[in-house]
């Protein structure tokens, strides 16, 4: 088992004909992941390396049976492509774009959840990955191999680090959720600490986090009252100074709130372990679980 | 991007929001004129986004001519925790019945806009939420419903606002409101609010902030520029596309992805330095990149040693070791530099790296001792 994504993920990705949605598709479909669409609006009838390009994410639904998209249009026009996937049926929506408007994501996210028809992964983030199965996004999937550990992330190489900390221990993963840095994202830690709860094959849940907003506060509060697995968290930003927005439109601390020891407290306070650093994160998970045999 | 007071007022006027008639002023002439325009008494105020700057001197009311330069003369220039004066805001000085709060803040945390209204303005709006939770009003809006007027009327009979104020102080929760949408906000708040003897309602401050992702559909916004809070690096940065913000330490650290940043900063400090800058490559770190970044880096006087700590994923380890080759030949830099190549590619650029045999870099295989060797150098 996995979340999210696997074998029976069909793929359509928006904005397929740029040169980073080619790349990264082709990189997706290199690795085994069910690659049956793309939609570039104009391109409709063409191919990109044999995946038939469509003018709308309806016409991909309809003709190839996508159920997952990959949303790589540029920022301005990307809360417009996720509206479309939503209205057109897809399931599972992944939005890897960058720098789309926080208004935007506001107003996206709750068409999504009045409709409640799709989830949303992003944006902002690199995708998901679930190794030996699927990867949909920009994770590097060479590191990683298929084992028991879950991850999840607000951040893309921080997410890569930890990930390698872990692999090199010779841990492997059911999947590897990137979240995004965003202030709205799609789907949180609760979302994705529920989805890994209910996987038989995961059996240590690893959260990386940084600093702004409060969601790793509100899931240590859901940890301590719905998960069983054991938690590893990490927090990015201990030194990060108040006001400073830290690349991440997200992650920024506002006054005394978001800051990275307030939430490593949090954590700790309902029992969750908060590594100091991605090398720490491996050594908490040989503790816990001890060490894999490979 | 956080507005100055009087750019925030000057787009409260755009939609409607009643502020006291005022004008910007860069020199010690324009702001006299200015007052004589507006007329006396009139407010001078220092534009720095510090709380608290009239208890610093910052805001002095001038009664004639004379007062008004002498006051302008005083704030222009002067060192508000920090930040230099470089612009002020001539305004008319205001009569106050009432001295109120009110805000929409962009709540991440309920994914959705939080209005709030207090009668107890004027003063740290934080401490009141400490001391008396019940004094503030809030509501969340629907973002697909937008904020409708029975909710201003709920919010100003529930904050206790005087009877006869209730429906104008409604309406203008409707107007911040309206700014805080139409203008892509993720602040927008009044302290104080205030109701004038004559029963008008005003804003007398303006703390506005801005969503930086949005400012290709706001172009008269993108061109707002807050001189005192600007820093020379982060501004040779911004130009080259990078994210770079400016701390005091003297290691300098780059990386590729927001979060790895972060992470190292947390490192070096845990390794006993500090660091002088978070600077973010970007997903796709490029040779010119590189090379900018290294330029951006260097042009702060204070760094001793530089670390790169680069997990490559879409970035690839071997353009980082070209790019960095290339700075190298450009910028001939005086410190020495610490670089860890992990992730895609990375066996091919530590052996370009290797074969360069550039003067004063060191390579590490792990974050961790990447951090202990940059430390070490910067003694």
């Amino acid at each position: 088992m996995s979340i999210l994504v696997d074998e029976h993920t069909r793929l359509v990705t928006t904005g397929i004909t740029g040169s980073e949605g080619t790349f990264h598709t082709l990189r997706n479909r290199d690795y085994g992941t069910q690659v049956v669409a793309g939609v570039t609006p104009g391109k409709g009838g063409q191919d990109v390396d044999g995946i038939p390009v469509f003018n709308t994410i309806h016409e991909a639904v309809d003709r190839q049976g996508a159920n997952t998209a990959m949303i790589f249009v540029p920022p301005r026009f990307a809360a417009d492509s996720i509206l479309e996937a939503e209205e057109a049926g897809i399931e599972l929506i992944i939005a890897i774009t960058e720098g789309i408007p926080a208004h935007d994501e506001l107003r996206t996210f709750h068409i999504i959840k009045k409709n409640g028809r799709s989830r949303l992964i992003g944006p902002n983030c690199p995708g998901i990955l679930s190794p030996g199965k699927a990867n949909v996004g920009i994770i590097p999937a060479a590191f990683f191999k298929q084992g028991s550990v879950g991850l999840v992330s607000r951040s893309g190489t921080l997410t890569y680090q930890v990930g390698n900390e872990l692999a090199q221990q010779g841990f492997g993963n059911s999947s590897i959720v990137g979240i995004g840095g965003d202030p709205v994202p799609g789907t949180d830690f609760i979302d994705a600490l529920t989805l890994f709860e209910a996987d038989p094959e995961t059996e240590l849940i690893v959260m990386c986090g940084e600093i702004g907003g409060d969601a790793e506060e509100r899931a240590a509060d859901f940890i301590a009252a719905h998960v069983t697995k054991p938690v590893v968290a990490y927090i990015a930003g201990f030194t990060a100074p108040p006001g400073k927005q830290m690349g991440h439109a997200g992650a920024i601390v506002s006054g005394s709130h978001g800051t990275a020891a307030a939430k490593a407290a949090a954590l700790e306070a309902r029992g969750v372990q908060v590594a100091r650093t991605p090398t720490q994160v491996a050594q908490i998970a040989i503790e816990t679980l001890g060490a894999p045999v490979s | 991007m956080d507005l100055l007071e009087y750019q925030g007022k000057m787009l409260f006027a755009r939609h409607g929001v009643p502020v006291p008639s005022g004008k910007p002023a860069r020199s010690v002439d324009e702001a006299v004129a200015a007052a004589e325009e507006i007329g006396y008494p009139c407010a001078v105020k220092a534009q720095v986004q510090i709380g608290g700057r009239g208890k610093l001197g910052g805001i002095k009311i001038a009664n004639n001519k004379q007062e008004a330069r002498e006051h302008a003369s005083a704030i222009l220039g002067m060192d508000i925790r920090g930040l230099t004066v470089y612009e002020l805001w001539i305004e008319g000085a205001s009569q106050i019945a009432s001295e109120y709060y009110a805000s929409v803040v962009f709540d991440r945390g309920a994914k959705a806009p939080l209005v709030m209204l207090s009668t107890k303005g004027g003063m740290d709006i934080e401490a009141v939420a400490e001391e008396d939770p019940g004094a503030i009003a809030m509501l969340h809006a629907d973002p697909l419903l937008g904020f409708q007027p029975f909710h201003g009327r709920r919010l100003a009979y529930e904050a206790g606002v005087d009877a006869d104020v209730v429906r104008p102080v409604g309406e203008m929760l409707s107007k911040l409101y309206g700014v805080f949408t139409a203008e892509e906000a993720t602040l927008v708040e009044v302290n104080p609010l205030i109701i004038t003897p004559e029963r008008q309602v005003r804003a007398l401050d303006a703390k506005v902030t801005l969503d930086n992702n949005s400012l290709f559909r706001h172009p008269e916004n993108a061109q707002l520029r807050d001189l005192s809070a600007e820093d020379p690096q982060e501004r040779m940065a911004h130009d080259r596309g990078l994210t770079y913000v400016k701390l005091d330490g003297n290691i300098g650290v780059l990386g590729n992805g927001a979060g790895l940043v972060m992470s190292t900063l947390d490192v070096v400090k845990g390794a006993g330095g500090e660091p002088a800058n978070f600077l973010d490559a970007g997903g796709g770190s490029k040779a010119d990149a590189v090379v900018s970044a290294v330029e951006v880096i260097l042009s702060d006087p204070k760094v001793k040693a530089v670390l790169f700590n680069i997990f490559g994923g879409i970035t690839r380890c071997d353009e980082v070791a070209r790019g960095l080759i290339e700075a190298f030949g450009l910028v001939k830099p005086q410190v020495p530099f610490v670089v860890r190549l992990d992730g895609t590619n990375d066996i091919q650029g530590r052996e370009i790296l290797a074969q360069a045999n550039l003067p004063g870099v060191y390579t590490e295989a792990t974050m961790d001792a990447a951090a202990a060797k940059v430390v070490e150098l910067a003694k």
